[in-house]
């Protein structure tokens, strides 16, 4: 195919961060929680998915998209606050795969139940409004609601790291992240700062699922595929680390994409391709901290 | 023997309360036995359909609609007193899962026939297990390989439009009418491949012009990607040819980056469940193909009769054009039954063979070598505005007589003619 110019490679590259900016935001929540709890959330695909039905219901009782932004993450923020409390909280101190296996048999419940309560047929969810629409970036045309995905991502990402690193109480997560035994000799309740940190993952996945549900509609198993690539993410950007999570996110958006530009069959492969590169190079990916795992 | 007779009557509670008070007043009668024979062998039909997975919306209409005939059949007294029964599972759109339902159909369930399928990969795989069986199946999908000799067999029917008829249709109007330049987004399995076949087949004829075909995996959730190569190609036509929640997902996102304003977009199939779940947005001005719309009804006695005993049964809803399949392919089943007077085989086959119906949507007929169903192609476009209901979702804007013309012929699919 003809037509390849530095306009229509500069769009993709675009496209390819917007589409990482989705990334990083579904795999922030599963680094956080992984890096602090060590727990491997597989239900985060399905608390994103949560998070665009309770916009969806949101929506239909009469709310509208910029209250469900606030909304949303604090309905699925307090729902994962319960998941902790009474789900994950007996597994602690049993090693990895035990809230590892519950999470995995909690997302088919959630899938289910959202399948009982909406039924099986997907929903449309419109871009708000003022959101609709394409505009010129420069080098072509790109949608407007995708610009502003990628802006929320911003936000979250600096609201996050302002907490993490600014405050006392991140202060005290990034404390019991290293060593949580020294933290509960010092008088800390190691378990709600647990509690908490569960919470805003959750709250950032159903963050995430309200976000993309105006790109591709609502139905029971969206949060499946990206789980996937989301693991992918994390895998490369080094378990549990943030920061890594931002970058490798990024930069798998952006390698799908300049596949997809060259050989569009093979932008699926890539991705895990790339993983098992870097997993090659480096297995404890980008940031991570050897020997999380074991 | 009387677990037998409750499963039978679990098709609707009234049923399983009739039997039950039935059985009651029967249990000491010296037809007892008489009855429950009766009772024990309802004419089965198996229904392998993708209910959950990226086409689970049209899925759902398959089943609706198949119970539809399946409920005429018995409420006209069945094979002489004979019921039918539909025994549905999900084939999770995954070729081995389908087939290992679809054997143990077969194997366990005892089925009569198998009628089901939605997807042009997956029906392939149903077919080589019926046929190795020698069980009827008759297909309620689109695919071109199933007519070709390599995968057909006397057991094999074809219900649904193929690749071939939809595209050559759909072809014809669109490249008369919007341009030579055609640029195609195409889901990478036998649907869309057979699709992009018959639509440059028929571009053959208006010397239409390739710019290029990308192709995606089935179930992609992002097209963002390949948005701006196909914006750049600078094509009048953009041909979409996916399905379910792929063609959802790829129209809505192609509206988001302003695509509509300069390109016509055509898609050889327009789902009506996925209009409907994908909203109206996304599907405004595209210009596709479709077996059945529920508005044919003005023209056709038996669209009206149809339409009115789905609304009965579902609280006033409308078939879908794949619930329409459902419907077609099990009720042909049924009639060919009834006309054969029997569930063997080979008379069911003759039967079928012999059909000339009109069912739901004007005539059709099973073609003689390859048993696909010659019948009428619909070119609709979407609606956004002066929708009179929640089912006013398309425009007729043509349609395709029934001709074998439109076809392949029966040697080049390798059967002898």
């Amino acid at each position: 195919m003809a037509g390849l110019s530095f306009d229509l490679i500069a769009l993709q590259l675009f496209a390819g961060l917007a589409l990482g900016a989705i990334y990083v935001l579904f795999a922030i929540g599963l680094s956080l929680i992984f890096g602090m709890l060590t727990v491997v959330n597989f239900a985060h695909g399905a608390f994103y998915m949560v998070g665009a039905y309770v916009g969806l219901y949101l929506i239909s009782i009469g709310g509208n998209f910029w209250i469900c932004l606030v909304a949303v993450p604090i309905a699925i923020g307090l729902f994962g606050l319960v998941v902790e409390r009474v789900l994950i909280r007996p597994l602690y101190g049993r090693g990895i795969d035990y809230p590892l296996l519950l999470t995995f048999g909690l997302s088919y419940v959630m899938v289910e139940c959202v399948r009982i309560a909406f039924g099986k047929t997907g929903y449309p969810f419109d871009t708000p409004e003022v959101l609709q629409g394409a505009v010129d970036i420069g080098v072509g045309y790109f949608p407007l609601y995708r610009l502003f995905v990628i802006a929320a991502t911003a936000v979250v990402l600096l609201a996050l790291w302002l907490f993490l690193e600014k405050t006392s109480f991140g202060l005290i997560i990034r404390a019991g992240a290293r060593d949580p035994q020294i933290v509960r000799i010092l008088g800390v309740d190691v378990s709600r700062v647990w509690l908490i940190v569960f919470g805003i993952g959750t709250a950032i996945a159903g963050f995430a699922g309200l976000l993309a549900a105006p790109l591709q509609g609502v139905i029971p198993e969206m949060g499946g595929t990206i789980l996937a690539e989301a693991f992918v993410v994390t895998v490369v950007g080094g378990m549990g680390s943030i920061g890594g999570a931002v970058l490798a996110g990024l930069l798998v958006g952006v390698v799908v994409s300049m596949t997809s530009l060259f050989a569009p069959e093979m932008a699926k492969v890539s991705i895990f391709a790339l993983m098992a590169i870097v997993l090659i190079v480096r297995p404890q990916g980008f940031f991570g901290r050897a020997g999380l795992m074991s | 023997m009387t677990k037998k007779v409750t499963k039978a009557g679990s098709i609707s509670r009234r049923r399983l309360l009739t039997t039950a008070s039935a059985g009651a007043a029967l249990a000491v009668s010296p037809f007892r036995i008489n009855l429950l024979q009766a009772e024990e062998a309802p004419i089965k039909i198996g229904f392998p359909v993708p209910l959950t997975g990226p086409y689970g919306a049209e899925a759902q209409d398959q089943v609706r609609a198949g119970q539809l005939a399946i409920a005429q059949f018995n409420d006209a007294g069945g094979l002489n007193g004979r019921k039918a029964e539909l025994v549905v599972r999900d084939d999770k759109l995954n070729p081995g899962e389908a087939a290992t339902r679809t054997l143990e159909l077969v194997e366990k369930e005892k089925v009569n026939f198998v009628v089901g399928s939605l997807s042009a990969a997956v029906q392939l795989a149903i077919n080589n297990v019926t046929k190795e069986r020698g069980v009827i199946f008759n297909s309620i999908s689109q695919s071109d390989a199933i007519n070709e000799a390599a995968d057909f067999s006397k057991y094999t029917f074809h219900e649904a439009l193929n690749p071939h008829m939809t595209s050559g249709a759909v072809g014809r109007y669109a490249f008369a009418k919007f341009g030579k330049k055609v640029a195609f987004l195409t889901a990478d399995y036998a649907y869309g491949h057979e699709m992009v076949r018959g639509f440059l087949e028929v571009g053959k004829e208006f010397n239409i012009e390739n710019l290029g075909d990308i192709r995606h995996p089935l179930g992609t959730t992002d097209f963002s990607t390949l948005l701006p190569r196909l914006q750049a190609l600078k094509p009048d036509i953009l041909c979409i040819s996916n399905f379910g929640r792929d063609q959802q997902i790829a129209l809505k996102q192609a509206t988001d980056f302003g695509i509509k304003k300069s390109i016509q977009i055509i898609a050889p199939l327009l789902s009506h469940a996925s209009r409907v779940a994908a909203g109206p947005q996304a599907f405004e001005g595209v210009v596709g193909g479709c077996s059945f719309y529920w508005g044919i009804e003005d023209e056709f006695a038996s669209t009206k009769a149809f339409n009115d005993a789905f609304r009965k049964m579902y609280d006033g809803k409308l078939p879908t054009d794949y619930g329409a399949l459902g419907y077609g392919g099990v009720r042909t089943a049924l009639e060919a039954v009834k006309g054969a007077g029997s569930v063997e085989t080979d008379k069911v086959v003759a039967a079928l063979e012999a059909l000339k119906y009109d069912y739901y949507k004007g005539p059709q007929y099973y073609r003689k070598c390859d048993h696909q169903s010659v019948q009428s192609v619909l070119v609709i476009k979407s609606k956004s505005k002066d929708m009179k209901n929640e089912s006013d979702v398309f425009e007729v804007l043509s349609t395709e007589e029934p001709n074998e013309k439109y076809v392949r012929a029966c040697e080049a699919l390798g059967h002898k003619s």
